[in-house]
């Protein structure tokens, strides 16, 4: 850590530098004051249990349970409590009480160390695009450990059940939750077989090979089993989704592949885990009978498919608690994250396959939830989800590199170099064996391309590593030497192949994912394409993979929707509702980027006027409006505007929590000044007549009610300006009809009242018939537009006669 | 020409013009004739048979689909009547799955007859654009099978997605340019991420003939 430390330094890098610094300074009372504790525990237990207890006390994320222990042995000496004082002179002004605050603040140390490290390694660019994350976090723990060792401290170990309870599930919950299900379930076949098949002979090809090397005399390895190789085998052949993550998404590798080996490390924890059982059980047994081993395979399905069923009851049950949680938008993140952990915990309770519980809740919840959660707490959630599993991966990876340390180890070349070339081999041989048997298959071949990466990416992790620390000394003696096997083979598989796997994928031009955002032209095409297909299949009258998918998507629709989804939004197609949330992000985005925006771009937008109706004569008719209809717009407005200052006013904490709108808002108000400035400049170039792009109200018309105003283009989204108070004279108001349907485009020139409250939110014109040119506030203004910008329109009273003024009709 | 299938050597023919397989052709053939009705050809009505279909939002452009000339490989445009075997097969054969062996160019060119075929679909006048009406048009259909829909929702997603276009085909637009609808190499830009050929297939192989339809 010092030497990367100092190769910052030199340069205006220094600021990592500072933070690796203040990190160590940071643990440094934490060793400090564990040293001044261990000794009177020393002294009052016998030195022999002192390992078995606090091997991994120093830091309290490790192993809270012995430190509970400890902190009751000793209260006496440390505690000031009141009860306490008279054994005391005075009463302590100041006093030092480690031992109360001593689990927490350990804890959040060293998830801000991990917090540190990772804000380090991402401001120094060079080093974090050579090296993947997992291996410097390794690294970093490796050398803390080496640091704690130093000081004469026993480094913590990565203990299973912290790390099975605690670190795994935000991880893989996050995973779940985001799972690319379109992906995943057009490559189920491939990952299942990939999963299962491929774990099961990995796992009998390393330990039949390994119990073989063990039976070569002289290597000293006699003494064990062919079932304890088998069980070693199953440990390490399991492919780690947190390694596989950390790597695969730095290397933005193309979805299939990703989703391939990704999808792979998720499924095969069902085998994993029955295999890790399966043996451990048996290792007891003095024979193992044909009946054992039946029962083994048939407990592989009640693993996997029980684990399955248990995330997915518990994801019915959170989507239909989302239907309800309108009132109290608050907490509906939380029933996302207690039932996801709740279908965790159960399914480990039976030990079932808690990760496959986890990712069955969080995909079948997902859907429904987030049709019922407001935009704001899906913002939240996908933000602890992100949070939590980051924080997670880090901890695990510094925990890894600690407990190398820590640990107790037993090299043996023999059976060490043995493990890690056939762990490579029979990966490469897995692969190729099961995607020649899978290509028959798949109308998609994989390529040898792929099949290389596959087989390049199986990387181990943390979880062999945690399983293999779960084994007990009593049955498995050489679980040292089990350990430092499984450490190597983890280390070599992140470390070269990690570092490497980024150079070869440019070498090999393996084809990359494409970073275009999803735009609604792409949600279009792909749902045409998808009943397109639907519908060739029926015609040539094969049911396949697009006909169930069909008749699954009916069955959601007519059914399970309407339970679990509260309100209007059951009944919303799918791509309707795509565009709602394509809008709100939108929406957000440009308000947040708002103060910043570049005022060109929200002149070159492209507007609704530039596109091409083709009924139309090229040349635009603008008939004036009638005197009628301009009055009657004109109080529409006035009514509205009037709504909208009163909904600022009476704005509060309730309302900010239900409204996915009001953040932004909030924001805007926030920005106003800024939003000022750039009014003006605005302001000159709405006051060439050529332009009839943006005036103000209509681009606060925009942001609040119009999706399409926004582009996609980050450019163009900078609108917000949005944002912006009418504090200027008012721009041209256009009044512009396209067909005989009226769309009014109108500016509303604001009264210095208004001015004041800063927002002019929409302006809503109920009565006032369909539009075609949607850019108009006049679209905004019909019917089914209100539906989509529902979150913003508050009808309200009591025209204000200040605000009247302006609507000035662009006549020609 | 639909009739003369079991002569094999027009089989061959047949397989090599549109790259299917003897067994895919047969199998094919089965189901052209189921919904014929044992005739020679196929017209619009002939459709009706499939009840799967019925719930199709785009049904319509399907089925219109298969009678365009421009699908067809025949130059000239518009409408036909009938369709024989050979035109059902040329119109499958733009749902054929790509092939480990092809090159780079083979490739694209498979990419763009697909894509080609797609836009067919959008573009209904054949003009070359696929305008805003017809984007609406699109829109509308793939909504069509909600109840609830109303028009204004439809209408403004494909004005969005129009917007959308101009501004990635076109980029920068002065206020009175026009954006008179997506061309095809717009529309080959907008499906740039949209991995066309991995998902634009169908898988002809292991039909089961089916009862219910004949």
């Amino acid at each position: 850590m010092q030497a990367k430390g100092s190769r910052g330094a030199p340069s205006l890098r220094a600021v990592p530098f500072l933070f690796l610094v203040a990190a160590l300074l940071g643990l440094l009372p934490l060793l400090h004051s564990h040293g001044l504790q261990s000794n009177p525990m020393m002294a009052s237990e016998p030195p022999h249990h002192y390992p078995a207890i606090i091997s991994g006390s120093e830091p309290g994320v490790i192993t809270a349970a012995p430190l509970d222990v400890s902190q009751e042995i000793r209260p006496l000496p440390n505690h000031s409590s009141p009860g306490h004082a008279k054994y005391r002179k005075a009463f302590p002004v100041l006093g030092i009480d480690y031992t109360h605050v001593r689990i927490p603040f350990e804890i959040s140390l060293w998830i801000l160390l991990a917090c540190l490290m990772k804000l380090g390694f991402h401001v120094i660019p060079s080093v974090s695009s050579i090296v993947p994350e997992s291996c410097l976090l390794i690294v970093v723990g490796l050398l803390v450990g080496g640091l704690i060792k130093g000081v004469g401290e026993s480094p913590p170990i990565l203990k299973s059940d912290i790390f099975f309870l605690f670190l795994l599930p935000p991880i893989i919950l996050d995973a779940g939750y985001f799972l690319p299900l379109r992906q995943f379930t057009e490559n189920l076949g491939t990952i299942l077989i990939f999963a299962v098949v491929g774990t099961l002979w990995n796992a009998f090809f390393l330990g039949g090979l390994m119990y073989a090397v063990c039976q070569i005399s002289g290597t000293g390895l006699n003494d064990i089993g062919l079932l304890a190789n088998l069980l070693f085998g199953s440990i390490i052949s399991a492919v780690d989704p947190v390694a596989v993550l950390a790597v695969f998404e730095e290397i933005h590798i193309n979805e299939l592949l990703h989703i391939l080996v990704f999808g792979e490390s998720l499924l095969n924890d069902a085998v994993t885990v029955v295999l890790y059982h399966l043996f451990e059980e048996f290792a007891n047994f003095e024979q193992v009978t044909v009946t054992d081993i039946i029962l083994g395979f048939l407990s592989f399905f009640v693993v996997s498919l029980g684990g399955v069923f248990v995330g997915v009851i518990y994801g019915v049950i959170a989507a239909f608690t989302s239907r309800f949680t309108s009132h109290i938008r608050v907490i509906e993140p939380l029933f996302v994250f207690l039932y996801s952990y709740m279908a965790y915990l159960s399914a480990e309770l039976f030990h079932l396959s808690g990760i496959m519980a986890l990712i069955a809740s969080g995909v079948v919840m997902r859907p429904y939830v987030e049709a019922n959660i407001s935009h704001k707490s899906h913002t939240t959630i996908k933000y602890f989800l992100k949070m939590w599993s980051s924080v997670s991966e880090t901890l695990i990876f510094i925990f890894l590199g600690v407990s190398t340390v820590a640990g107790r180890h037993y090299w043996n070349w023999t059976f060490i170099i043995s493990t890690l070339i056939f762990c490579l081999i029979a990966r490469v041989l897995g692969v190729l064996g099961l995607t020649w048997f899978i290509n028959k298959f798949r109308i998609v071949k994989l390529t040898p391309k792929d099949q290389f990466i596959i087989a390049y990416g199986g990387l181990r992790g943390a979880i062999a590593f945690s399983l293999g620390y779960l084994l007990d000394y009593e049955h498995f003696g050489m679980r040292d030497m089990f350990l430092t096997a499984i450490i190597t083979v983890i280390f070599f598989t992140v470390f070269v192949q990690g570092m490497t796997i980024r150079p070869l994928v440019d070498l090999l031009a393996v084809k990359k994912k494409q970073e275009t955002k999803r735009s609604i032209n792409e949600e279009i095409h792909t749902q045409f394409l998808d009943h397109l297909l639907t519908g060739i299949e029926d015609i040539c009258g094969h049911y396949g993979h697009h006909h169930w998918k069909d008749k699954l998507n009916r069955f959601n629709k007519k059914y399970v929707k309407k339970c679990l989804i509260a309100g209007e939004r059951s009944k919303e197609p799918q791509l309707i509702a795509f565009y709602h949330k394509m809008e709100m992000k939108q929406a957000i985005e440009l308000v947040e980027s708002g103060g910043l925006g570049k005022i060109p771009s929200a002149i070159s937008t492209v507007s609704m006027q530039n596109i091409n109706p083709k009924t139309l004569p090229v040349k635009r008719i603008l008939p004036a409006l009638s005197k009628d209809k301009e009055e009657e717009i004109r109080k529409i407005l006035r009514n509205n505007l009037q709504k909208t200052r009163q909904r600022l006013r009476s704005y509060n904490r309730h309302t900010l929590v239900a409204d996915p709108y009001e953040e932004a808002w909030n924001q805007m108000l926030l920005r106003r000044q800024k939003a000022r400035q750039l009014e003006q400049k605005i302001n000159n170039y709405l006051t060439v007549p050529a332009h009839k792009l943006d005036s103000p109200t209509m681009s606060r018309a925009r942001i609040g009610s119009d999706p399409l105003a926004y582009e996609p283009k980050s450019d163009s989204g900078n609108l917000p300006i949005i944002t912006v108070d009418p504090a200027s004279p008012q721009s041209p108001e256009s009044v512009d009809l396209v067909n005989e349907e009226l769309k009014g485009m109108s500016c509303l020139p604001p009264s210095p009242e208004e001015d004041e409250e800063g927002l002019v939110m929409r302006v809503k014109d109920p009565s006032s018939p369909g539009t075609d040119d949607v850019f108009t506030p006049g679209a905004s203004d019909s019917p089914s537009n209100q539906r989509i910008m529902r979150c913003l329109s508050d009808p309200g009273p009591q025209p204000e006669p200040e605000e009247g003024e302006p609507f000035i009709p662009k006549g020609k | 020409m639909g009739s003369a299938h079991s002569v094999p050597e027009e089989i061959q023919e047949l397989a090599d013009k549109t790259g299917f397989t003897l067994e895919q052709i047969e199998h094919l053939h089965r189901r052209f004739k189921q919904i014929s009705g044992d005739q020679q050809t196929i017209r619009k009505e002939s459709f009706d048979r499939i009840p799967d279909l019925e719930f199709n939002p785009i049904r319509s452009k399907i089925v219109h689909a298969f009678f365009d000339k421009r699908n067809l490989r025949q130059a000239s445009d518009g409408l036909a009547e009938e369709i024989n075997f050979e035109d059902f097969l040329t119109i499958m054969s733009y749902f054929r799955p790509m092939e480990m062996n092809m090159d780079e160019e083979q490739l694209d060119h498979f990419r763009k007859e697909k894509l080609k075929f797609l836009f067919h679909m959008y573009d209904s006048d054949n003009d070359g654009k696929i305008t805003l009406q017809e984007y609406r048009k699109v829109v509308e259909e793939l909504l069509s099978r909600n109840p609830h829909l109303e028009k204004e929702s439809a209408r403004s997603i494909a004005d969005g997605a129009m917007m959308e276009a101009a501004s990635i085909c076109v980029g920068q637009m002065e206020p009175d340019q026009v954006y008179e609808g997506i061309t095809f190499e717009d529309f080959l830009k907008m499906w740039q991420g949209i991995d066309i050929d991995t998902k634009m297939h169908v898988r002809f192989l292991n039909m089961e003939p089916i009862a219910h339809c004949h």
